[in-house]
């Protein structure tokens, strides 16, 4: 919640959102830095310390000693995703509500006792996650460590802040969504791409549904899903262990578990045979843009034994200005200003392998996709080579050393890796599977992820008299892919 | 500050400034150094070996607001193509190098400076900051990447148009600057990007980039000895004196308007601000607060309760003391259903009144106290906003001691400083607010 608050985008929303300029310098980080947060090893990433209450609090503390602050992160093992259905945005709308008050505490006053206190504090939901954090100096970690406990357990939700809240978050939902064309069209796409599981519905919740939600709705996911056991304690920075243990036990111990927490189960994909093609056409556009996603493995769900493999080929095809793609559509053939290639396995269901591309002024989206077509046809016959493979991994083993430069980088990842299903050790060894990935491994992983049946190809265009017309001749001229009727 | 003697270079007497940060028995020390170097350049230092890598950021004085009206652009096309080849390298084969080692390196204009970031992992150091050397003083500027560069400022200019957010903070520095370079727009970029020729970015680079514009902060595993001789061979070939420039003195004049502009979208976008006060006025630090309590502050400012807690008016809602060389302003920004977006600039409007009519309290005074001087650390939390914060002060010229002045400025604001600096700078009937996207019971300023 908080202010600016911050609803992850899940990794197909990437797409149009990361641009910059140099699409490619947000391709480098977009890619090896969310690939660098799972992490370093041998030499060990993190090397963060863990124990776990008596209640099944995981706790986890990586030391960092440079300043004299601390920053903690509560993670709960619930997201967007596990909105039920027909309230979409809930989770977040809790996140939100979370600022509003516990028994000891009034509406509002844990960002002032937090700020009067010289700290940072915010929130943030994604679409298996949600966690919230607050940085402040040492000495000031048991004051944020005791708050963040009390509201683990005894948030009150009164209905005159619940409803100002709700109008809240549905301008929110404005400014990042309806206000956007292309934050419009991600919906459209994960709508197409996820036929049955949940990512299909935005984190941020659809707008007539999250007009609904009462204060009911939010007490009941509060009380199913915050506890103890369903939670991890992150505290990075100037602190040890032998410091953190006693406070975790004295503030966290006394909150009892939930007995009726049970591992998520989520809806899963169906088998996908058809490709399927979204196209929005809108006056407020003023630059064309072209995607294509593909359902992948994360590191929890599909094959997931690809990951590593995928991680890789996301920056052997796009990271960067030496990526394939920059070199070939971008810098020889002149067909694009940018292209991008975009895969976050850190999911807890399926993840999206993607590629976007912004067109060079006069380069229609037909010529754009045909040349991206041969691109991946070439991958996929030819494969990728041992000197891409090599430099690929040099690459992502030292963004594994600067995702320790931020106290921010360790906790997050962390975090995000045991809400979505994985473990420390994962997170820890990341560099030594990065570095174990074999070339017949990724030129496999192209071959199973890349399938047109699995994918969703989005258009973004400049509306433009008679372009509907142009538009359906082309479809028609397309052979193989599916008109934008077929989505559902 | 306290003077030490380290390292070869020791004659020229390096100071050295013990940071003690943190609140009550928290508080542990850092150490910036400033650095002086044979060839006469000065960087500040905060040696950390918590990870092996270093981060360095400079700047030059004179930013993008020096470009020839004709030549609009100059300086942001430059900011794109230092990278894109130098000395024997052309632009595949510098990135190459670049990404093959890990190495950052990026460059940005802004108004009033021109800056550069690198950051590298300590094995490759001096590789890293050779390159650097060879960006800033053999740039090749290929047709190439020229056109390349040229193509995407282009197609930036066109996004940054369809986010209504850009849209309505151009045309209130529009309003606001008129005819002065602090208030050209893109559009005007637009025209002139494409005339841009490669002599143009060569004399950019010959003219701007000197020893005594330049400005640089170094945080990481790195010792004074080992920076001082990189620091010379990376900028000690640059000319000594830039090309002399001055921006134009520009006088913000408040005044009554609104102005819209039709967009068709749901919510409305608005910018609002007027007249602020330079850091080097004595009031500034009551200002700082001032704007804390008002608007600066998150969640917790007066805006943020009325607009957003209370009422559910909008998502952000925020003001900031924004200062250039040449002009200071305070903006505020927020973004409100079409329908109730005028319900949102009443309440704002009413703020501004109160805080200069009626006192803040005594907690209010407080709190926003204890976060101005308390968070001043909390949000450092890399070795590149580091030594952000390092090249900025210098920029500004604060001085090393600052931070521990700053934090005894602010301690010294009273109620009264409060009132007085609200009483001189929130004027809430002469306030120019620009709305973008179709808002209901607004009337524009004919």
């Amino acid at each position: 919640m908080t202010f600016p608050s911050n609803v992850s985008p899940h990794a197909c929303r990437a797409g149009f959102g990361a641009w910059t300029r140099r699409l490619i310098a947000a391709g480098i980080f977009a890619v090896a830095v969310i690939v660098g947060t799972a992490g370093a090893s041998r030499a060990a990433v993190f090397n963060p310390r863990t124990f776990t209450l008596a209640n099944g609090l995981q706790v986890v503390v990586i030391e960092s000693h440079r300043l004299p602050v601390v920053r903690q992160i509560v993670f709960y093992r619930v997201g967007a995703s596990d909105d039920p259905p027909g309230k979409s945005g809930l989770a977040h709308y809790l996140e939100h509500l979370m600022f509003k008050g516990t028994k000891v505490m009034a509406p509002g006053e844990f960002s002032k006792v937090v700020a009067r206190n010289g700290g940072r504090d915010n929130a943030f939901t994604s679409a298996d996650t949600t966690a919230y954090y607050q940085t402040v100096s040492r000495d000031r970690l048991e004051l944020v460590m005791r708050m963040e406990a009390d509201r683990m357990a005894n948030l009150t939700i009164a209905p005159e802040e619940a409803v100002p809240e709700s109008k809240v978050v549905v301008e929110e939902r404005r400014s990042r969504v309806d206000n956007r064309p292309a934050a419009q069209l991600d919906e459209h796409v994960a709508a197409a791409l996820f036929m049955n599981h949940p990512y299909r519905v935005p984190i941020i919740g659809w707008q007539h549904e999250l007009e609904k939600l009462t204060v009911e709705d939010a007490r009941a996911f509060y009380k199913q899903h915050y506890a103890p056991n369903n939670a991890i304690l992150v505290i990075a920075g100037d602190v040890t262990v032998d410091e953190v243990r006693p406070l975790a036990e004295k503030y966290y111990g006394v909150i009892p578990a939930n007995p009726s927490i049970r591992p998520r189960v989520r809806l899963a994909e169906p088998p996908q045979h058809a490709a399927r093609r979204v196209t929005m056409r809108s006056d407020r556009v003023r630059e064309p843009r072209f995607a294509r996603d593909y359902l992948a493995p994360s590191h929890s769900t599909g094959e997931t034994a690809h990951a590593y493999a995928l991680e890789l080929l996301s920056v052997i095809t796009g990271g960067g200005a030496t990526s394939r793609l920059y070199r070939s559509m971008v810098i020889e053939k002149k067909i694009a200003l940018g292209v991008d290639t975009y895969y976050d396995a850190d999911q807890f269901g399926p993840a999206v392998f993607g590629f976007a591309l912004r067109p060079r002024e006069g380069t229609g989206l037909d010529v754009a996709e045909a040349a991206l077509d041969t691109e991946i046809r070439s991958l996929l016959e030819k494969g990728v080579t041992a000197e891409e493979l090599a430099a690929a991994k040099k690459r992502m083993l030292a963004s594994a050393i600067f995702a320790r430069d931020s106290l921010r980088r360790g906790a997050v990842s962390i975090g995000v890796a045991l809400t979505t299903g994985q473990t420390i050790e994962d997170v820890e060894s990341w560099p030594e599977r990065i570095s174990a990935v074999t070339l017949e491994q990724v030129n496999a992983a192209a071959r199973y992820v890349l399938r047109p049946e699995r994918s969703v190809t989005s258009l973004l265009l400049p509306d433009d008299p008679g372009a509907r017309a142009r538009d359906s001749r082309r479809e028609r001229s397309l052979t193989g892919r599916a008109p934008k009727e077929q989505n559902r | 500050m306290m003077m030490s003697c380290m390292g070869r270079w020791c004659a020229r007497a390096c100071g050295v400034l013990v940071l003690v940060m943190g609140l009550g028995h928290g508080a542990s020390a850092i150490e910036i150094k400033e650095v002086k170097t044979p060839k006469g350049l000065t960087a500040w230092l905060i040696e950390d070996k918590t990870v092996p890598l270093v981060s360095m950021e400079f700047a030059f004085r004179g930013g993008s607001a020096l470009d020839p009206q004709d030549k609009d652009g100059v300086a942001e096309l430059v900011s794109g193509l230092l990278d894109e080849g130098a000395g024997d390298l052309p632009s595949a084969r510098f990135q190459r190098r670049l990404e093959d080692n890990s190495i950052s390196l990026g460059f940005r204009t802004s108004l009033d400076s021109f800056g550069g970031t690198l950051r590298t992992l300590t094995e490759n150091r001096d590789l890293a900051f050779s390159l650097l050397q060879l960006a800033l003083t053999r740039p090749r500027f290929d047709a190439e990447p020229v056109a390349r560069m040229k193509s995407q400022v282009m197609a930036q200019i066109a996004r940054e148009a369809e986010r209504a957010r850009n849209v309505a903070r151009s045309r209130w520095y529009k309003e606001v600057f008129g005819s002065h370079p602090y208030g050209r727009d893109v559009d005007g970029q637009a025209r002139t990007i494409g005339k841009i020729t490669p002599d143009d970015l060569r004399n950019f680079v010959q003219g701007r980039f000197a020893r005594n514009n330049l400005i640089i902060g170094v945080v990481g595993d790195i010792t004074e000895a080992e920076l001082v001789p990189l620091l010379d061979r990376t900028f000690g070939a640059l000319p000594e004196e830039a090309t002399s420039f001055r921006v134009p003195d520009v006088t913000v004049r408040n005044a009554d308007k609104v102005i819209v502009v039709p967009r068709k979208i749901p919510q409305t976008v608005v910018v609002f601000g007027q007249k602020g006060l330079p850091i080097t006025d004595p009031d500034y630090y009551a200002a700082t607060v001032m704007n804390y309590i008002m608007g600066g502050g998150g969640l917790t400012s007066r805006l943020a309760d009325e607009v957003r807690e209370k009422r559910g008016l909008a998502y952000s809602v925020y003001t900031r003391i924004v200062n250039y060389d040449r002009a200071d302003v305070i903006l505020g920004w927020v973004a409100t259903q079409n329908a109730k977006v005028a319900e949102s600039l009443k309440l704002i409007r009413a703020e501004w009144a109160r805080m200069a009519s009626t006192p803040v309290s005594q907690s209010e005074l407080d709190d926003a106290k204890n976060y101005l001087t308390g968070s001043y650390f909390t949000r450092l939390n890399s070795t590149g906003r580091i030594a952000s914060l390092l090249v900025g002060l210098q920029l500004d010229n604060l001085g090393m001691d600052y931070i521990q002045r700053r934090n005894k400025l602010i301690a010294a604001v009273t109620v009264a400083d409060v009132q007085r600096v609200a009483r001189r700078l929130l004027q809430p009937e002469a306030l120019t607010v620009v709305m973008v996207g179709s808002p209901k019971g607004v009337t524009a300023t004919p």
